[in-house]
């Protein structure tokens, strides 16, 4: 006993070091699974509170930019108010108002990061807006990423740049389904895996939103396919996606919230059984 | 004794705010960020407690790692360098070391710069390797670590020299 006693004093730093490492290693290893990074997450009222105080100055200079974004689509949608009978190819916005089923919120974002293996965002939008896990969310151009945490007056959002995001997203033009990958390169550019060679692409294809996960509502612009490959299996094609979104310039977002998500889950789940 | 716990509790508070506002957004080319909050760790008094150093530099590493969402590398990598420390101080400054007197102040400029230069490799090859996590794109990492590297050692290197050596 007192062997072990003087070991554990003699090497007390060494050992306080492997502590340290290995809880900061298990967060690690936590934060490479999908929805695991519960602990350490800036949707808490410190880091909200220091990105919102700061985020109220970086706003005076995107005044411009954001005037743009939203005369641009003021512009679109009152073109879609005039020609309602004309599907114009933007309408995927029009989409999630006519069908009645998702609940619209509107979110400023605090914190964007890109640059990352594993990309998240901030938003100042939280329990106490009834913002929930799971949400998708939106810009006027494309899709962003899933609500990942939320605490009471913030959330996070996992990028579509992230490793552990997968969404479901179709060709516009056939139905061809796929999921949705990053690989961490350019914040530009993502990935659609496992479409089938049977599908007609073409370099320039609208790609968007799937319809099949209760997230998303079918039909919301994700990007244009720049090019493709066929994987070594031969039977799947990998398509490269440009982004409508420019990831790396984010104000305003839109959160969806499906009103009937809980039934579809409920249904789903006892037909699994 | 205290005035010394006051400067690095400002200079702790000071370099986090620096690190998730400023230095977080840069991204220099796309990717390129400096990670300046490490001078905290090179700057840590010699003489204190190691264990209470070991213990600020995990809680700087995790604070850093709550601002960006980035699970627990900040505070790996941070663990890591200050647990490297000792070593790190004896091959660039030696003697000095030995006789615990080094003043980072007025230092020789050379060895402070071999010292901040090994520091920040390790650490951001150990952060970029747990942050992709992938030794496939081991080139990936490589380049990250060189490239940002460069971007933080001039920036600390800068940023000592500037508020530390006028107050001979």
């Amino acid at each position: 006993m007192q062997q072990i006693i003087n070991f554990v004093i003699k090497n007390k730093t060494f050992l306080l070091f492997l502590l340290l490492f290995s809880i900061s290693l298990a967060l690690t290893i936590q934060s490479h699974s999908y929805h695991r990074s519960k602990f350490i997450n800036s949707a808490n009222s410190l880091t909200g509170g220091v990105y919102g105080l700061f985020n109220s100055v970086d706003d005076y200079f995107d005044l411009e930019k954001e005037n743009e974004i939203l005369s641009e689509e003021n512009r679109r949608l009152r073109e879609q108010l005039f020609n309602l009978n004309t599907s114009s190819e933007n309408s995927f916005i029009d989409s999630t108002y006519t069908n009645g089923k998702y609940k619209v919120t509107r979110a400023e974002v605090y914190k964007n990061s890109y640059s990352l293996s594993n990309n998240y965002l901030t938003i100042n939008k939280g329990e106490n807006d009834s913002i929930k896990e799971d949400f998708g969310v939106i810009t006027s151009k494309g899709i962003v990423g899933i609500i990942d945490n939320t605490s009471g007056n913030y959330a996070t959002i996992l990028s579509i740049l992230n490793g552990n995001s997968r969404i479901n997203a179709k060709l516009k033009s056939t139905d061809h389904k796929g999921s949705l990958t990053w690989d961490g390169k350019s914040p530009h550019y993502t990935q659609l895996e496992d479409i089938s060679t049977f599908a007609p692409i073409k370099i320039g294809d609208t790609i968007e939103t799937g319809g099949e996960s209760a997230i998303f509502p079918k039909g919301i612009g994700v990007g244009i396919v720049e090019s493709f490959k066929t994987d070594i299996g031969g039977d799947t094609n990998t398509l490269q996606v440009k982004l409508f979104n420019d990831m790396t310039n984010i104000g305003t977002v839109y959160i969806l919230e499906n009103i009937d998500k809980d039934e579809i889950k409920a249904l789903e789940s006892t037909s699994n059984e | 004794m205290n005035n010394v716990v006051i400067l690095n509790s400002v200079r702790f508070i000071v370099l986090l705010l620096a690190q998730v506002i400023i230095c977080n957004n840069i991204n220099f080319l796309g990717y390129i960020n400096p990670y300046i909050y490490i001078i905290f760790i090179f700057l840590f008094p010699i003489k204190d407690d190691r264990l209470a150093f070991l213990l600020a530099s995990f809680l700087l590493g995790m604070l850093v790692d709550m601002f960006s969402d980035s699970g627990g590398v900040h505070a790996a990598a941070s663990v890591c360098l200050a647990y490297a420390r000792p070593i790190l101080l004896k091959t660039s400054f030696g003697m000095l070391y030995e006789h615990q007197t080094i003043k980072f102040g007025n230092t020789e400029i050379g060895s402070l710069i071999t010292y901040i230069t090994f520091g920040t490799l390790i650490h951001h090859f150990i952060l970029f390797t747990l942050e992709i996590f992938n030794m496939a794109n081991i080139l990936l990492i490589l380049q990250k670590t060189l490239f940002s590297s460069i971007f933080t050692i001039i920036l600390s290197v800068l940023i000592i020299i500037l508020f530390s050596r006028n107050k001979k």
